[in-house]
């Protein structure tokens, strides 16, 4: 039998069918669209991180205290104390890591905000004037807290647009106060409307001179980080291994293992975001393949069925000329199409699904998330069902193939 | 030289362990262009030998001859391709593809030749001509009485011109008036040069044939010429 009649049989034997076909279709649909929807939503979160991640710069360095945890029970390091004012000063000497331009301690909390009556919920930011040179903010009404203020320990702030927004609306903020832990601080500057910079969104922040987060909101002597920025993208591994090098002189640590600072450039941040979304993926992947086998083993039942249900046929097929190779070409073949076909529409499926989503999620949470049709997913999931299709219909056929001509006529 | 030639041909049937002869010990053979009817009671073996003439089913001991070759010296897909080109089957209960149009339920043997595309088609539409269907060329098997789907049945056994046909009961499912109707086509596909090798358990429809060969308990018991041969005239079915 030529191929073209082995298909043409096998596609009239799912047309007979069509309900059980369409049903036996909808396991692989299922699969195949899930892993669509996993790789393409995954690759759209990597890729709305890491633009995020980039809103910081290619320059921008940030050394956090602690070591690298280890494990889950190594978490305790991130709480380290280790970056203090010595530290800071040891970094600004020219001598010791030439290649930095700015940098900046500091200090994260959340804090609820008053005035006159309005509250709102921000993120404060203890950090020196700087920061405003290394996240390239600059304040559209107002000016931002200066050195000598900032020894002063000044209640000075500095206010997002959403923080103007909420606690003063469209009257003026400047030279009004707020009270962060019932101090009160003068609001010298707004900033423009910003969105998410790296780990901060700038639009809900009020940034305070370091010295006053440190002293009367946190009442601690350490920083949470410190912000540099390199004078060029080309000197970023240069001013890494300075750091470390200073830092490490410095804490008279002599063994690297031992290092209780840790140093995050953009291209590590990205790495460590394409890592976590990786095994995300795979997870999600694993669950789909999973679906996957589900709708083969499917596959087969149906295939099981569909062969003893037509026993007669198989037998009336070989007394008039059909080989053993012939039936099961015809049933491995009406398996596999239908496998392939249900990979067809799952790629549909799937696109649309993770469309949606993309398109829902990006209205939900205002964000440019974009969709990235998944080809190699496409590709992925036909070759996937159409093996499904081989090695699930490959059981059933060869029981087909191997009926005996007169007992398959006999059968009733 | 005889297109059929059995010797001592045997059939056991294993059960579950228990042996069940069918056949013991049959000799006999059939020359090209005989019209032979095998009679006897249920359970005489004459399936069990219609079987293994059409190359369905392998003989336990014997042996046979088809066209001077030994089913021994075939492999199954041999036996495949010389039921596919050489053999014409019809059974007693058609078994005709449900949902299937008659066309294409002639075209099945062509199917599983090299013939051509259109060749099929043509040989398929000469068929169903010779046996008077081809106002129902495009019908389901659901849609026809039983001696038209006895019919299409004989269409898609002559469709490669084959040079024996095997009928196992083709009237046992049908009423006389049609039965008589394919007996008549039998005959007169006889007529034009088909051995036919006829299993039937009336010695009404037996008649029809020019040779009886009579089957009691395995064996053949009674090998006799037709003397009062029932005649059809020619009417028209076979072109």
């Amino acid at each position: 039998m030529t191929l073209k009649n082995s298909l043409k049989t096998a596609i009239t034997g799912l047309r007979v069918n069509k309900m059980r076909s369409a049903l036996t279709m909808l396991g692989i649909i299922i699969g195949v669209a899930s892993i669509i929807a996993v790789l393409s939503i995954g690759r759209g979160a990597q890729n709305l991180i890491l633009d995020q991640v980039s809103g910081l710069g290619a320059k921008t360095i940030i050394i956090r205290p602690g070591r690298e945890p280890k494990g889950p029970s190594d978490f305790s390091q991130l709480l380290s104390d280790s970056l203090k004012e010595r530290d800071v000063k040891a970094l600004e000497k020219k001598s010791n890591v030439p290649g930095i331009a700015d940098l900046t301690p500091v200090l994260t909390t959340a804090e609820s905000v008053n005035s006159q009556g309005e509250t709102y919920g921000a993120t404060i930011l203890g950090a020196s004037d700087l920061l405003s040179k290394i996240l390239e903010i600059w304040p559209k009404k107002g000016r931002f807290f200066n050195n000598e203020e900032i020894k002063q320990r000044a209640s000075l702030a500095v206010i997002g647009s959403e923080v103007k927004n909420e606690l003063f609306g469209n009257s003026e903020a400047l030279g009004k106060k707020i009270k962060i832990k019932s101090r009160n601080f003068k609001v010298i500057g707004v900033l423009p409307q910003k969105g998410q910079l790296s780990m901060f969104n700038i639009d809900d922040t009020v940034i305070i001179p370091y010295t006053t987060c440190q002293k009367y909101l946190l009442n601690i002597n350490y920083y949470h980080l410190i912000l540099v920025q390199a004078k060029s993208e080309e000197a970023v591994p240069e001013v890494e291994k300075d750091i470390k090098l200073t830092l490490r002189e410095l804490h008279k640590i002599e063994n690297t293992s031992k290092d209780d600072f840790r140093i995050l450039t953009q291209t590590e941040i990205a790495q460590r975001v394409k890592t976590v979304t990786g095994i995300l993926t795979w997870l999600l992947m694993v669950v789909a393949a999973i679906s996957l086998v589900v709708g083969g083993i499917g596959v087969m039942n149906i295939m099981l069925v569909s062969v003893t249900e037509r026993t007669r046929e198989i037998g009336l097929r070989k007394a008039v000329g059909a080989t053993n190779k012939d039936i099961l070409m015809q049933f491995l073949l009406e398996s596999v199409i239908l496998t392939l076909f249900g990979g067809i529409g799952g790629i549909i499926f799937g696109v649309l699904l993770s469309f949606g989503a993309t398109f829902s999620l990006s209205k939900i949470v205002s964000l440019g998330w974009n969709f990235t049709f998944p080809i190699t997913g496409a590709l992925l999931g036909l070759g996937v069902s159409a093996c499904i299709g081989l090695v699930f219909g490959l059981y059933p056929a060869s029981q087909a193939s191997k009926k005996s001509p007169i007992e398959a006529l006999r059968y009733e | 030289m005889a297109l059929i030639e059995v010797k001592n041909l045997e059939k056991i049937y294993f059960d579950g362990g228990v042996e069940t002869p069918a056949l013991r010990g049959v000799s006999f053979s059939i020359s090209e262009g005989e019209f032979v009817a095998v009679t006897g009671p249920s359970g005489s073996g004459k399936s069990s030998l219609l079987h293994i003439l059409g190359f369905l089913d392998r003989p336990t001991k014997g042996e046979y001859r088809f066209g001077g070759k030994t089913i021994d010296e075939l492999s199954d897909i041999d036996l495949a391709k010389t039921r596919n080109k050489k053999f014409g089957f019809v059974f007693q209960n058609f078994n005709l593809l449900p949902r299937t149009n008659v066309l294409e339920n002639v075209k099945l043997p062509l199917l599983y030749s090299e013939l051509k595309e259109k060749v099929q088609e043509e040989l398929a539409k000469k068929a169903i001509e010779a046996v008077g269907i081809s106002h129902r060329i495009s019908h389901l098997p659901s849609q026809l009485s039983g001696g038209e789907r006895q019919r299409v049945a004989i269409a898609r056994a002559i469709v490669q011109n084959p040079k024996i046909i095997f009928a196992d009961e083709p009237t046992g499912n049908l009423d006389s008036k049609s039965g008589e109707k394919i007996m008549k086509i039998f005959q007169e596909l006889n007529k034009i040069g088909h051995t036919i090798l006829l299993v039937t358990h009336e010695t009404y429809t037996a008649q029809y044939a020019q040779r009886i060969l009579k089957m009691k308990d395995g064996k053949i018991a009674n090998d006799v010429k037709v003397t009062n041969q029932r005649l059809v005239e020619k009417d028209g079915f076979i072109k």
